[in-house]
């Protein structure tokens, strides 16, 4: 018995641009760019799993004796899939393995975006505060058009200038914690050697909660991103952006 | 019925771990990098680790050793440290001997490897003190130490043996040193990690050769600076 085919869904209201595979292909990531965010994605996870399993070790935050930070997973471990290495010395090797993929790859970017001029288009500065404001609005649909960007919206160059300030503090705090009496001035900036340890775990939740909302972002917003980060090419709704 | 479901679990899981295991050689490797840069680029011989003052010592430091009781002498008295090695004047030093040394006591903060960290004061005479003593000769660059809790023992590069807060400690917190933290006498230095401080000493060994050391052998990294 024949059935009939269900109406095409209406086509997503959004910002200008064609979609669809007829849409004209741009150039939007160096290959820099695709490498180092691709190794950092591949060393931050690897960062954040062996430290995970070091985390087992000593599941607290304070001296011997207290008083203890405040902490929702004292003295818990995560689960073992979560963790890499499997006792404390082979997770110290991954993590102090990953380490310098992780700051190469960090100072790789960096210095291609002041090599380039590309820091323009993602560093967010004060004048874009304005622009972040009506950004937000239009995610919560108090505005109806789609507010004028360059490469990226004021939001995204939040996100993108916040996760490489969260990386060079990940970097600063590990260093805090691997050398507490060379580099002592250093774990004194973050209040301590308990405390440097502290704030580094407390940067393993806030990327990850960038890492959630970064792919969920990807995946409901703009798929084609994701090929432009791989291939360099995009074909997707935004490219009158570049 | 075979659990077809199970199986492939269990070969994926095994070969995500031989994946891993094969990468063992490779993490060795960057760990060695690791000591270098810890030796030579962050440790500075005469930076001094913060002092602290003695009412803030932590009330409880844990204990560690690797034998099944408390490791024990027999006869404290007929205790002997043994130096020898690549020395002119090999000796057998009491621990009287040792305390007519000059003496070296600070209120520093111990850092382990698990994460944990606590502040007691140490006594002690200056490994750099015993090598002055024995004669050190040119071609030394490691010390070996070697305990009697059942075998324990570290490699030590000697920029960080000859660190002037490195001591052989026969006291802590203004006390004889506990049985529980390696009596008579322990490594103890506020630049390394707690594994790297041999208790219950035995023998101080001056070699050409880097020593290994009971959790270095096992993977854990062998300069273990902090």
């Amino acid at each position: 018995m024949a059935v009939a085919p269900p109406p095409p869904p209406p086509a997503p209201p959004g910002p200008p641009g064609p979609p669809g595979p007829k849409a004209p292909a741009v150039k939007r990531h160096h290959w820099i760019v695709r490498l180092t965010h691709w190794t950092t994605f591949v060393s931050l996870l690897g960062m954040i799993m062996s430290g995970l399993q070091i985390y087992s070790a000593y599941a607290r935050f304070g001296e011997r004796g207290g008083p203890y930070y405040y902490n929702a997973f004292q003295d818990r471990q995560f689960p073992a899939f979560s963790r890499l290495g499997g006792w404390l010395a082979g997770a110290l090797n991954w993590h102090f393995a990953f380490m310098w993929p992780f700051i190469t790859g960090g100072l790789l970017y960096l210095s291609y975006l002041a090599y380039s001029g590309e820091w323009r288009s993602l560093l967010f500065r004060p004048r874009d505060i304005r622009g972040a404001i009506e950004m937000q609005k239009y995610y919560l649909r108090l505005r109806k058009d789609h507010p004028p960007q360059g490469k990226h919206n004021p939001l995204q160059k939040l996100a993108y200038t916040f996760i490489v300030v969260l990386g060079a503090l990940s970097v600063l705090t590990g260093f805090a914690i691997y050398k507490p009496t060379q580099l002592s001035w250093l774990t004194a900036l973050f209040g301590g050697f308990q405390a440097a340890r502290y704030w580094h775990f407390w940067a393993v939740w806030i990327f990850t909660g960038f890492l959630v909302v970064h792919v969920i972002l990807v995946f409901v917003v703009d798929p084609p991103s994701l090929r432009a980060m791989i291939t360099g090419w995009y074909r997707g709704r935004f490219p009158s952006h570049d | 019925m075979t659990d077809r479901r199970g199986f492939l679990r269990l070969a994926a899981g095994a070969g995500g771990a031989s994946l891993l295991a094969a990468c063992r050689p490779i993490l060795l490797d960057v760990s060695r990098l690791n000591d270098w840069v810890g030796e030579k680029v962050l440790f500075s011989p005469r930076r001094l680790a913060r002092q602290y003052d003695v009412s803030e010592r932590t009330a409880h430091l844990p204990s560690y050793f690797i034998s099944p009781t408390t490791p024990m002498l027999k006869d404290p008295a007929a205790w002997r440290l043994r130096v020898d090695g690549l020395v002119r004047r090999p000796q057998e030093l009491s621990l009287d001997d040792l305390r007519a040394m000059p003496r070296t006591s600070y209120t520093v903060k111990h850092h382990c490897v698990e994460g944990w960290s606590a502040i007691a004061t140490w006594h002690g005479v200056p490994v750099s003190a015993v090598a002055e003593r024995c004669e050190m000769l040119p071609g030394a660059r490691y010390v070996r130490f070697d305990s009697f809790d059942s075998g324990y023992s570290n490699g030590w590069d000697l920029a960080s043996a000859m660190h002037p807060q490195t001591i052989l400690a026969y006291g802590m917190n203004d006390n004889p040193l506990p049985v529980a933290h390696g009596a008579p006498l322990r490594l103890y230095s506020p630049t390394k990690l707690g594994y790297k401080m041999t208790k219950y000493l035995v023998s101080m060994t001056f070699t050409a050769d880097r020593p290994g050391g009971y959790w270095e052998d096992q993977g854990y990294p062998w300069f273990g600076g902090v």
